[in-house]
């Protein structure tokens, strides 16, 4: 297969949004025999999340998402992973891809926490040897000895951001999309893991980070997206692009400042 | 610490397109199916998983399922042959086998329903196909039916019954039984992870099929009206497993029956999860 590859063009994504009546059939269908469903249709509350986003990535690339929440930042990161499928546009992911989006991972709290690496290996599309491997690894970067074997459901949160990082790490890709719950995490551990996720980061061919934290962003990426309200606002090197971006949202605070 | 990770995820190639044409939206279901079936591994351990959890941290584990089963074919058997003025020795085999088969086929129609939402988490954690769920229920359901299977072996030892070679015939019953279940997991599913009162309005339409269909009943009973019964779709599924499994032959109408009805829920299904598979992400 060739080189690692993004590719995505003019990419829209909205969410419908089924609050109470839309998920009823029964209203549905009410609304259909009544000859309102056209109007229906019409008048239903869709969140526009991406609006007609274009780049492309090619290996060694290093792009940083930054925006205000909501922005469409983590929806990007999903549209990259194949979760959630553009309703306009098209898009390429040409590689092996590593989505680290949240905290679970998908696990399920019921299971141990052995179970679940084991799940997550075979999610991974991993042969049974390199599951035991997997295994090993995490239970031996995780630290949660006897832990290991009970229900996730009774981790406290600290565990289960061990648990959840030793084995978000585990696995290498040669894209990597990734939210910024794995910057967080109590410092302890979080200096044991830097290295880690940095030798991660490295071997990666494609990062796409998103964060609130530009002092990261200004170290681990080549490049930089603001997006704001899920349209892409600028696009270029993160000191000009980091710096576009703070000087608009610290305006206002410096306003407040003043005005006190 | 030395962290000697060397893991590579597989590499693949993901190309969308939105709003994709009907041969487009074809090959990405088709696709969703084939991938499904190569994680057959995570399936079976999926599936397997799901009993244990049921049954974790209870005595018996997963043959409280025999059990249970077992006494309520025994105290049901004695009660309608009794009700009925029939033979326990001709009735009791019967109802252990309809009791069996009706709960597989009863628990994959209400389990259809669930089958995407329950697996929200992982759905929205990487893609996945989404067929993978549907041969996780099946196996799921194949493994409840194996630990019932017991009950229906001591029946026929107990009453020492033997079906023959016709017994056999119950084979690609089996078969077609499987691939409905796929077929109404990709149905249902979808269907509902976008309607969420389909659930209700399924779990009631079983329980009509559980009387309208000689389950506790057998179909001699309706005199010389039933005929009709082949117009009902469970009683054509059950009956071309259950009649080769009481050693008689079902009727061409009746697999005339079964078959039709498969053909027109797998055609259903797919013409719904093709239109609609991009989208059952955004309604979990």
């Amino acid at each position: 297969m060739n080189n690692p590859r993004i590719f995505v063009e003019d990419i829209s994504v909205s969410f419908p949004l089924y609050h109470g009546n839309a998920r009823s059939l029964k209203k549905t269908v009410i609304a259909a025999a009544s000859g309102r469903l056209g109007r229906d249709q019409q008048h239903r509350v869709v969140v526009q999340a991406l609006r007609e986003i274009s780049f492309s990535l090619n290996g060694g690339d290093r792009l940083g998402l930054i925006g205000a929440n909501g922005a469409g930042k983590t929806t990007l990161l999903r549209t990259l992973a194949g979760i959630y499928e553009p309703v306009t546009g098209r898009m390429e992911v040409r590689g092996s891809v590593g989505a680290l989006l949240d905290i679970s991972l998908g696990m399920n709290p019921e299971l141990t926490g052995r179970e679940n690496i084991m799940l997550r290996g075979l999610y991974n599309g991993l042969s049974r040897t390199a599951v035991t491997r997997l295994e090993q690894d995490v239970a031996e970067f995780a630290g949660l000895g006897d832990f290991l074997d009970l229900p996730v459901r009774i981790y406290s949160a600290g565990m289960m951001v061990r648990l959840g990082f030793a084995l978000a790490t585990a696995i290498r890709p040669e894209i990597l999309l990734m939210d910024e719950w794995i910057l967080a995490g109590d410092a302890e551990f979080l200096e044991r893991a830097r290295e880690r996720l940095e030798a991660m980061v490295q071997s990666a061919d494609i990062l796409v980070l998103s964060s609130h934290d530009t002092d990261i962003i200004k170290e681990w990426c080549s490049r930089v997206i603001w997006l704001d309200q899920g349209r892409l606002r600028l696009d270029g090197s993160p000191d000009c692009v980091v710096d576009a971006y703070l000087g608009r949202t610290e305006q206002p605070a410096m306003a407040a400042a003043i005005a006190g | 610490m030395d962290t000697a990770v060397t893991l590579e995820a597989p590499r693949a190639l993901l190309e969308l397109r939105g709003d994709p044409g009907f041969a487009t939206r074809n090959r990405l279901a088709l696709r969703d199916v084939r991938e499904g079936v190569r994680l057959l591994p995570l399936a079976w351990t999926l599936g397997w998983l799901d009993i244990r959890l049921r049954y974790r941290g209870s005595m018996l584990g997963p043959l409280w399922l025999t059990l249970s089963t077992g006494i309520m074919v025994g105290t049901l058997g004695y009660l309608y042959a009794a009700i009925f003025h029939t033979d326990v020795q001709d009735y009791l085999p019967f109802i252990a086998l309809s009791i069996v088969l009706w709960g597989f086929l009863s628990a994959v129609v209400a389990e259809a329903c669930t089958a995407f939402t329950e697996s929200e988490g992982i759905v929205r954690a990487m893609r996945m196909p989404f067929f993978l769920f549907a041969v996780r229920l099946l196996i799921r359901n194949v493994l409840v039916l194996a630990h019932n299977i017991l009950v229906i072996a001591v029946v026929y030892v107990v009453f020492q019954l033997w079906p023959g070679w016709n017994g056999l015939l119950a084979i690609p019953g089996l078969l077609l039984w499987g691939i409905d279940a796929l077929g109404l997991v990709l149905l249902l599913g979808t269907f509902c992870a976008r309607f969420r009162d389909i659930l209700p309005i399924v779990s009631s339409v079983m329980q009509i099929a559980f009387f309208v269909t000689p389950v506790i009943w057998k179909p001699e009973q309706l005199g010389t009206d039933h005929a009709l019964l082949s117009l009902n779709p469970f009683f054509d599924l059950l009956e071309i497993v259950r009649a080769p499994l009481l050693g008689t032959l079902p009727g061409a109408d009746v697999w005339l029956g079964a078959g039709l009805s498969s053909l027109v829920l797998w055609a259903l299904a797919w013409s719904l999860f093709t239109r609609a598979r991009g989208r059952i992400a955004f309604w979990i």
